[in-house]
């Protein structure tokens, strides 16, 4: 079988990967993508601990599902203040979208 | 090595590749593409941990619902951000110097972690009645219907939302 501790290594790998793209990106939609990452690494670890740990209790299973639904509604509002922005300032470039800098 | 440590190496390498690809490259179509090829690679590590119904949803809202929608934002906006100019910010160096901390960061935290070295799992005591627990599990008044519920609203707030926020402004001068 495979050692828990290769599921952590790549979730935290996928992570960090994520958390990269978050703060490297200059495109909002890109930013999106590297949360997107981070989540499924999460998942990724809560599912691992779960089955290793707790195969016994759901609650690792149905934790997984709540981020799911997290993972969702971030999704749809994210995308849609994307395409909002961009209608009104026609960019989508994070360093650009100032109007609440002061 | 077992067969299925073989089969984690592949489908991890593949996934970590995937997922690097989608924060370098500079075509927001190609990183989007990847992004769906990461997050096949992580329902295939579901179904690694004996958790099909996950991989199942991982398939369906992820790669069929959250990959397309960021599809469709890429195609949307797409004029503006010519695939040739930086895709990095300035402080892009400070980006990776701070996800490699934390990665160390992660790695030295699960040296701590006890159950670190479990690495054979007992068998699924009931795999059939699996399934059945989680679903009543989400609506038990003891258990989980309380974050069942938060998500729900949670769901349906972003719906609402996200149809506000995207609605054209201009249609009320048009339509007077």
């Amino acid at each position: 079988m495979i050692p828990l501790s290769w599921f952590l290594i790549l979730a935290a790998a996928l992570f960090s990967i994520g958390l990269y793209g978050v703060l490297a990106r200059r495109n909002a939609v890109a930013i999106l993508m590297g949360i997107e990452l981070m989540l499924n690494a999460v998942n990724l670890n809560l599912v691992a601990f779960w089955r290793y740990v707790a195969p016994g209790s759901i609650a690792g299973q149905a934790f997984a599902v709540m981020v799911f639904a997290v993972a969702a509604s971030e999704a749809a509002v994210g995308l849609a203040l994307i395409l909002s922005i961009y209608r009104q300032r026609s960019t989508v470039a994070a360093e650009e979208i100032n109007l609440l800098k002061w | 090595m077992t067969p299925l440590q073989i089969v984690f190496l592949f489908v991890a390498a593949f996934t970590l590749l995937s997922a690097l690809l989608v924060v370098t490259r500079p075509n927001l179509v190609h990183a989007s593409l990847w992004l769906i090829a990461a997050l096949a690679g992580v329902a295939v590590l579901f179904v690694l941990l004996e958790a099909g119904f996950l991989a199942a949803v991982q398939v369906v809202i992820y790669i069929g619902a959250i990959a397309i929608l960021i599809i469709f934002a890429v195609m949307l906006t797409r004029r503006v951000m010519s695939d040739s100019g930086p895709q990095v910010n300035r402080n892009w160096w400070g980006a990776a110097l701070s996800a490699l901390l934390i990665f160390g960061g992660l790695l030295g935290l699960f040296s701590q972690v006890p159950a670190v070295g479990s690495a054979f799992p007992a068998a699924i005591a009931n795999a059939d009645g699996l399934l059945e627990d989680l679903g009543r599990s989400l609506v038990d008044v003891n258990r989980y219907v309380l974050p069942f519920e938060v998500a729900s609203v949670l769901l349906l707030a972003a719906m609402i939302g996200a149809i506000v926020i995207a609605r054209p402004a201009a249609r009320e001068e048009g339509e007077e």
